[in-house]
């Protein structure tokens, strides 16, 4: 178990050292410190951002960029269940675009039909793409990133093929719905809420469940989880499964806040996830990372692109910083494995010794 | 080591898939077997088979390169930059494709250098490269480029309608197919992805020679992105956006196995083909060009579900054969 130890058990089975568990703990605590970085290098743009133009504080500016963030937070936390296992789904995206245009075509069919239905029609859908990835990964052992870069594309000509050019507006879905868009409830969106109601279950989940647990297990090493009696392939599936039902909340959640649907919802947009797992401190090699940091992540990535023309830079510089914060994320996160790894080799030898 | 099957198993099916679309289309899809069309096609075929030349390479050894479509990118909008800045293309082409090197260094220092994971870092700098293309660039465009470069860029050999840089193609296709399948060189990348450190220990050097195919694929991407422009004449931070996934698709469907140690080059250059070729037919016979990417993504899907239910079908028989005398006893 190499570079995993965000987790509990990390501290060996039999290990009786004090010393060695204090090490230990101390190693787990610099995980801690990774995701107080995103949260203090988030502070830090907001402080400097807010120095230059006060309104980058105000309700309507805080409510916007939580707006921003809640799709990309929702799609973070599915894509980091995934990572997690040492996989990756890349067909998010177009599953949220899938989702997307099946909650307007839902509403076209039955204006009437309650807020309710669609989040589980949306939820559903994308849970049977998941069901797919998830089939095709465990069952057919096929590797993920292949996978689901081919159900990027099939999933996304599937909606082309079902939309054939159509564009669903916000006119055409009933006001209870378009309205949740930007309700809100103490100043917070409402849609926001949804997103943190997913990461505060997520975040328990992978904390303190057994079979969440299992996740970390796998992601470190298939194999000793595998010979540890986990059923991989079950564990696997259910996260792919996972994965896809948030994609298709997350869909329903844009056709909420955008009301214009067309077959492009959400193009591309499985980098960014990735992206922002990433920079939120997940392993791209699996067993290491929180939800937490992912969606700090998110939040991260967001503000950064609404406070670039309140700083006055060039918006196009945009997508660069991000690129040059994902290459820091990751070589940051080298220095702490690389460090965490010495304190655990010195735990070793104590032990050896004693 | 891998020689003996360098058209054995998975290629030979993407070849015979090739051969099959190509002679279906011919017969079903009218205007498929006309030279005109074919020139078209091979203009199409370019970007993506110079990409995948070195991407096949950097997938054998175990790493991904995500960033090319973004090197195809920068590049472009750098050489038109440049361009509208008053150098001569003389000038400006071979600077965009030394700027491709170094973007490729960069990929190559943080993942052969530093040890990260190239599936993480060249995401990161799919996006920086792209970021800085719009830096560059903005969303302006620049396309007043000097009508004898362009015309050139797309002029086919004499009395026929292939183009000239299918030549290029070719030629670098085959130093390619050298290096990989004829050289220590190519036996070590083959090596280093079935095991990064048993090749390690056989005396190869791994990081160096990761560093350099990285430096190599930002090189042939930079090509890709002169080619790129001077073909539809107009040099925008967007051009080639999205198509990393296009070139790893056509790799992977060629028979290369992601977890690196797998595949050939004549497999990947008749996957980019089978894969362009089908698109372009389908497009003639009147398919909706946005639903094509559903046969992207199902070729992809089964070529890699395919070749793994054929071994799981030999392993179980083989396993027949073996218990059978076992229960004689």
């Amino acid at each position: 178990m190499t570079a995993t130890t965000s987790h509990p058990t990390a501290a060996a089975p039999g290990d009786l050292d004090p010393g060695g568990q204090r090490r230990a703990r101390a190693a787990r605590r610099i995980f801690v410190v990774r995701e107080l970085g995103i949260l203090l290098a988030l502070a830090l743009l907001v402080v400097v951002t807010t120095a230059r133009n006060r309104d980058f504080l105000s309700a309507q500016s805080i409510k916007d960029l939580l707006l921003g963030a809640t799709i990309l937070v929702v799609l973070a936390v599915g894509q980091t269940v995934v990572i997690i296992t040492r996989n990756v789904d890349l067909s998010v995206g177009s599953v949220l675009g899938l989702a997307a245009f099946a909650t307007g075509k839902l509403f076209l069919a039955a204006p009437t039909a309650p807020v309710v239905l669609a989040v589980l029609a949306g939820v559903g859908l994308g849970a049977l793409c998941g069901v797919l990835n998830g089939g095709l990964i465990a069952l057919a052992r096929v590797p993920a990133l292949v996978v689901t870069l081919g159900t990027l594309y099939v999933f996304r000509g599937l909606d082309f093929s079902w939309a054939a050019g159509q564009q669903i507006n916000a006119a055409d879905m009933p006001p209870s719905f378009i309205r949740l868009g930007d309700r809100t409830v103490l100043g917070i969106p409402v849609l926001a809420l949804v997103a943190l109601a997913v990461l505060l279950v997520a975040g328990f989940y992978l904390r303190s469940y057994r079979s969440g647990r299992e996740l970390y297990a796998i992601g470190s090493d298939p194999a000793a989880a595998r010979l540890a009696g986990i059923p991989v392939g079950r564990r696997v599936f259910a996260a792919f499964v996972a994965s896809g039902a948030l994609a298709g909340l997350a869909g329903v959640l844009y056709a909420a806040r955008f009301g214009t649907l067309d077959a492009n919802a959400g193009n591309g947009l499985e980098l960014q996830v990735v992206a922002a797992a990433v920079v939120g401190g997940v392993a791209i090699f699996g067993g290491s990372g929180t939800v937490w940091g992912a969606a700090l992540g998110a939040l991260l990535l967001t503000t950064i692109g609404g406070a670039l023309p309140v700083l006055r830079i060039d918006p196009f510089w945009q997508q660069a910083v991000v690129g040059a914060l994902i290459l820091f994320a990751i070589g940051l996160d080298r220095v702490l494995v690389a460090r965490m790894a010495s304190r655990l080799r010195g735990r070793r030898a104590r032990g050896a010794q004693g | 080591m891998r020689k003996a099957n360098l058209l054995g198993g998975w290629d030979l099916v993407v070849i015979v898939a090739l051969v099959a679309v190509i002679a279906g289309s011919s017969v079903l899809v009218e205007g498929f077997a006309t030279a005109r069309f074919w020139g078209f096609l091979l203009l199409d075929v370019m970007p993506i088979a110079l990409i995948a030349l070195p991407m096949t390479l950097v997938i054998i050894t175990g790493e991904i390169d995500l960033s090319v479509a973004s090197v195809l990118g920068l590049t472009s909008a750098v050489i038109g930059q440049l361009w509208s800045g008053g150098l001569p293309m003389a000038a400006v082409v071979p600077l965009g494709v030394l700027l491709g090197a170094v973007l490729g260094a960069v990929n190559g220092l943080f993942v052969a250098g530093f040890g990260l994971p190239s599936l993480a870092v060249t995401i990161g700098t799919l996006a920086l490269y792209r970021g800085l293309a719009y830096v560059v660039l903005g969303d302006r465009a620049v396309a007043d480029f000097p009508l004898g470069w362009t015309g050139n860029a797309i002029k086919p050999l004499p009395g026929t309608t292939v183009p000239w840089v299918v030549l290029v193609l070719l030629a670098l296709a085959a130093a390619f197919a050298v290096v990989l399948h004829a050289t220590p060189i190519g036996r070590g990348i083959y090596a280093m992805g079935n095991s990064a450190e048993a090749a390690a220990f056989g005396g190869i050097s791994v990081a160096k020679t990761k560093f350099w195919l990285y430096v190599v694929t930002g090189a042939v991407a930079a090509l890709a992105g002169v080619f790129w422009t001077l073909r539809y004449a107009s040099a925008r931070a967007d051009n080639g956006a999205g198509l990393e996934l296009t070139v790893v698709a056509a790799v992977l469907l060629g028979g290369v196995s992601i977890f690196g140690g797998r595949g050939t080059l004549p497999g990947v250059l008749a996957g980019v083909l089978l894969l362009t070729s089908l698109r372009n037919a389908l497009q003639l016979a009147d398919v909706a060009a946005d639903r094509l990417t559903m046969v992207t993504g199902g070729l992809l899907i089964v070529s890699v579900v395919g070749p793994n239910a054929a071994a799981a079908i030999r392993a179980r028989a083989r396993r027949r054969r073996a218990s059978a005398p076992a229960t004689v006893h």
